[in-house]
């Protein structure tokens, strides 16, 4: 460690008042002969006397009534959101199966119109898979999820 | 009966370290999540009003922060404690949070005494020029002054809460309020 770090972090124990008694006669004997570590520590005290009054606006006491009613409930939903997600998925799929068969198998739709209809449905197939594979890949990528892992 | 379990939820909450209290949630038991929410909350919340500057938000991501730790529970190292590695995952909702959304123009700050510099400007314009100035710093910097001053943490916490050795505390410390003396340069001189 050279002499300048050394003396940053004398002055940050100093401030902090984590300076053991050996080490504050070093620093202070130091600031005596150095203006620029004397003015830093000038300045740092001036920024700690306007901090110590500054504190985060209070919320109301309704918030910490209702803290983990609101996380308990959300973490009970979530299962119900699995179960109807899986249900729903597998009745669109199996619906969207039998449309499509009786739309084939229907002789009183003109041919132009099933092909038109086939396709839509095509388009909006690969739209959903594209949206949903961009969405799993953009989770495993982003660097901030990545740091819960760690 | 009712008040007799109130009474003994409150005193395991007392008693039980975050280590029984998880053992106890991996085991199925929903309910025992509400000695840690309680524990934690009010340090949750407030380190998410440092984030996200928003009085309404910072609840919504601080419970969106516990609920995804609750689901990851079972990945928690259980020699470690809870509080840093939810703070992970706090930061990582609230950083994720005010990517997706504008910022909302708020001061989540105050002034506690009367104790304002006489040559500076009033109490509201003062919170207002603080909190601008903590709003420009770097999210290293911004982080720790907020651990420092708005949580009133020693820098061994700090150490502890941001998982790094007590020397990069004090170091960051110095650079962050190097940087934020010289925003404030106008304030404090």
């Amino acid at each position: 460690m050279n002499s300048h770090e050394k003396y940053k972090m004398l002055m940050m124990k100093y401030l902090e008042g984590e300076i053991a008694k050996d080490e504050e006669r070093e620093f202070e004997e130091h600031i005596e002969t150095c203006d620029e570590c004397r003015k830093e520590i000038e300045g740092f005290e001036k920024l700690k006397e306007v901090m110590k009054d500054m504190r985060y606006k209070r919320p109301s006491d309704e918030i910490w009534k209702t803290y983990w009613s609101r996380i308990y409930n959300r973490i009970e939903r979530g299962l119900g959101w699995i179960f109807t997600s899986i249900g729903a998925t597998i009745l669109l799929i199996y619906g969207g199966f039998k449309g499509v068969e009786n739309l084939i198998k229907d002789p009183g739709i003109a041919l132009i119109a099933k092909i038109g209809i086939l396709a839509g449905i095509a388009g909006l197939a690969i739209l959903f898979v594209s949206v949903l594979r961009e969405r799993i890949f953009v989770s495993k990528t982003d660097k901030y999820s990545k740091e819960v892992e760690k | 009966m009712v008040n007799k379990c109130v009474f003994n939820i409150e005193k395991q909450m007392n008693e039980e370290s975050d280590r029984e209290v998880i053992i106890r949630i991996r085991d199925g038991n929903k309910e025992a999540y509400k000695i840690i929410v309680n524990r934690y909350m009010k340090k949750a919340y407030y380190t998410a009003l440092g984030f996200v500057g928003n009085l309404d938000d910072a609840a919504d991501v601080s419970q969106e922060a516990f609920i995804r730790a609750y689901k990851s529970i079972s990945r928690f190292d259980i020699s470690k404690p809870f509080f840093p590695w939810y703070y992970k995952i706090l930061k990582n909702v609230c950083l994720n949070y005010k990517r997706k959304r504008r910022a909302l123009h708020e001061v989540p700050i105050e002034i506690v005494q009367d104790k304002v510099m006489s040559q500076s400007p009033g109490k509201e314009s003062l919170s207002h020029e603080v909190w601008n100035a903590i709003s420009k710093l770097g999210d290293d910097e911004k982080e720790i002054i907020l651990l420092k001053y708005f949580q009133g943490l020693s820098c061994k916490e700090i150490a502890q809460e941001l998982d790094c050795p007590i020397g990069t505390v004090m170091s960051r410390l110095y650079y962050a309020r190097k940087q934020l003396r010289k925003k404030l340069e106008r304030v404090i001189t």
